[in-house]
């Protein structure tokens, strides 16, 4: 029976919600599948995971593993997967990085950063966004396995369906090149705010708020006010306002929330390609032919400086009436 | 020292909008969309050309060479020429499409191409704005076996040249990884910071003008006597069948405009009333 094999993340242990959307992938795939971890000190991550319908959960629990460095991780993972029809992560900085190459091991078919999957005509077809998702193509993978990197924003996270899946130890394998790639340091951005990705609502600011004050006086209250993740454009990433990973479009994270608002931010091709599926878009904008108007459902025209402080209260009052 | 740098011809990614779908649905048509450089490989040869120059002059390190290859049409030659402008040396073009090729193949060729290069750094994009698949890089290191570093926004070489530690944008913050070379590196866009290259030739107290640089009239002139060898993808030999196909294409569902609030209460009253996710 051709089953798919889910590799779950985990950082410091932990298990990252990252993984759920994978889950989601192998459901949809209709297949069975088994999920393997592979890190160091994970038997939290483990037991969570037991509850999600897999045939087993796999692990490999090493000292080696404390990090992620891919040519340590991928040896371990393709051992893991001989025998398996699909390979499955979810496309994060992590997925992006170990999917092509546990590919290229397996000499197996890549199809990377899909946002849908088809399995009713026998092969499974995927749906890949292409050209800042400008294009949608459907393709296939032609190897006997094949390794699938799923988005996160169009994989819901799979909840839990009860039940004990059983745990077994896969062994860790030797990593020929680990002699010649050494883990320096994990410069950690820690917030206490939403993951970007996971959020019901992200606030997002662009190039016009300035400077970092920018963002902490006049967008953060905002953005907690409301309970959401923060986002951000190129251009506020570059000039070094914000944290690298809140870049949200075609070449940082693509999301799509329930509410965005875009603040300050004019709409560009790249930054559109990763907000654009969002349920309901808010942009505010000075310029009325800012193109972001054009996708916005609800776009007012008006100077960030006023209008956001407004809003930011105006949210305060509703909450507080409850 | 010798850098590889793989370039990509895509169609104009400030207008991906404006690409149209073919032959009921077979085809993607790219017509009156200027083709450029892969941006991010534009940030390759940019980074390459840091590694390998000092800052202030220009002046390049004697005995270090940049070469450019592209798997792509003949009209493919202008984009290297373009980098070969900005200070590459020479350049490979292997004639292939876009339909002929995947992810897996442009890895195995290129793979060949080092075999016959020998650099000690292979630079790539992290990402083709047009396929955006993000893989080339991760398969060819593990094609040559060789340690590898993906989405990189600093690289430092050491000075003695054997290994470079280069930090990577991943979810959550920068890890660094110390590489010996050689190696194959994936940038990313803050690669073209004005700080983000170091090779201990370069002055400490020198900053880069951000973004990839200009190509003034004298490299453009330069440029033209720069040899490009161009040969077919099958004379390097590697297998051409594809592990993966694409069937058919289609435009996404397009998202229609809404309304214009006056004020930030109407605004709010809507996203209560109507859209109800306050
Ligand atoms: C290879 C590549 C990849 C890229 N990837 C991404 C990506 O993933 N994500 C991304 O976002 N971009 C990406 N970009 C960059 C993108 O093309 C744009 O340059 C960028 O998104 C612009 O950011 P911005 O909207 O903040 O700035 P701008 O385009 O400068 O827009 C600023 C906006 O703020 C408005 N404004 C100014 N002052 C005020 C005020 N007081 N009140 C209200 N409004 C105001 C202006 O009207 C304007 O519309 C990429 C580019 C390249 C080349
Ligand atoms: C119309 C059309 C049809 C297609 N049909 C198929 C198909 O049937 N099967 C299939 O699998 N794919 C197909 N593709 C996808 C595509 O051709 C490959 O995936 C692609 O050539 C490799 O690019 P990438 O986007 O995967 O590269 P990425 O992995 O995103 O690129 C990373 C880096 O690799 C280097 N690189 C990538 N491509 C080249 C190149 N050509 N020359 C030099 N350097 C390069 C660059 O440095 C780049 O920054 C099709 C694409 C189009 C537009």
């Amino acid at each position: 029976m051709s089953k798919i094999l889910v590799v779950a993340e985990v950082s410091a242990g932990k298990l990252k919600k990252t993984t759920h959307s994978a889950i989601s992938f192998a459901r949809m795939a209709g297949m069975p599948f088994d999920v393997l971890v592979v890190g160091h000190g994970v038997g939290a991550a483990v037991e969570e995971l037991r509850a999600f319908g897999a045939g087993a959960v796999k692990v490999a629990d090493d000292a080696r593993f404390a990090h992620y460095v891919g040519e340590v991780f991928a040896p371990t993972v393709s051992a893991a997967a001989s025998g398996y029809a699909v390979v499955a992560v979810t496309a994060s900085s992590f997925g992006k990085d170990l999917a092509p190459r546990v590919a290229a091991r397996l000499g197996a078919g890549f199809a990377s950063d899909i946002a849908g999957v088809d399995a009713s005509g026998g092969a499974l077809s995927y749906k890949r966004p292409m050209y800042a998702g400008n294009a949608v193509a459907s393709m296939q993978v032609t190897t006997s396995t094949q390794v699938v990197s799923a988005r996160q924003s169009e994989f819901a996270a799979a909840a839990p369906s009860g039940g004990a899946s059983p745990v077994e130890a896969v062994a860790a394998v030797d990593a020929p090149l680990a002699g010649r790639v050494e883990f320096v340091s994990f410069d950690e951005v820690k917030s206490a705010r939403p993951e970007l990705a996971e959020a019901k609502v992200v606030v997002s600011g662009g190039r016009s708020l300035k400077s970092a004050e920018g963002f902490k006086t006049v967008l953060e209250p905002l953005v907690d006010v409301m309970g959401a993740a923060m986002g951000a454009s190129r251009a506020a990433v570059d000039a070094g306002y914000v944290p690298n990973d809140l870049q949200v479009g075609q070449t940082g994270k693509v999301v799509a929330p329930k509410l965005y608002i875009a603040v300050g931010i004019s709409g560009a091709i790249q930054h559109i390609a990763g907000m654009k599926n969002s349920k309901v878009i808010v942009a505010i904008n000075k310029d009325p032919e800012a193109p972001i108007f054009q996708l916005a459902d609800y776009g007012l025209v008006a100077d960030l400086y006023k209008a956001v402080p407004e809003l930011t209260e105006a949210v305060k009052k509703i909450r507080a009436e409850g | 020292m010798k850098i590889l740098v793989p370039l990509k011809r895509t169609a104009d990614p400030d207008n991906a909008n404006k690409i149209k779908i073919g032959a009921g649905g077979a085809k993607i048509e790219t017509t009156g969309l200027e083709p450029k450089a892969n941006p991010f490989d534009e940030y390759a040869v940019e980074a390459s050309l840091r590694l390998l120059e000092n800052g202030p002059t220009k002046a390049r390190i004697a005995g270090d060479k940049l070469t450019i290859v592209s798997f792509g049409p003949k009209e493919a030659a202008t984009n290297i020429r373009q980098a070969l402008a900005m200070g590459g040396d020479d350049g490979l073009l292997f004639h292939a499409d876009d339909e002929s090729l995947d992810g897996d193949l442009v890895a195995r060729a290129l793979a060949k191409v080092v075999e016959q290069q020998k650099p000690d750094l292979v630079v790539l994009g992290k990402q083709a704005v047009d396929g955006d698949s993000n893989q080339v890089g991760q398969v060819l290191a593990e094609l040559l076996q060789w340690p590898s570093a993906t989405f990189a926004m600093s690289i430092e070489l050491s000075a003695d040249k054997k290994t470079v530690v280069v930090g990577r944008e991943v979810d959550g913050g920068v890890i660094k990884l110390k590489l010996t070379l050689p190696a194959v590196i994936t940038v990313d866009l803050r690669i073209v910071s004005s700080k983000s290259v170091v090779n201990h030739v370069t002055p400490a107290t020198f900053a880069y003008p951000e973004g990839a640089r200009f190509t003034p009239l004298p490299m453009i002139i330069k440029a033209k006597t720069k040899p490009i060898v161009e040969a077919p993808i099958a004379s390097l030999g590697v297998d051409l069948a594809l592990k993966s196909k694409y069937v058919s294409f289609a435009l996404p569902p397009a998202r229609k405009g809404g309304v214009k609030v006056k004020d930030v209460a109407e605004l709010v009253q809507k996203l209560r009333t109507e859209a109800k996710v306050l």
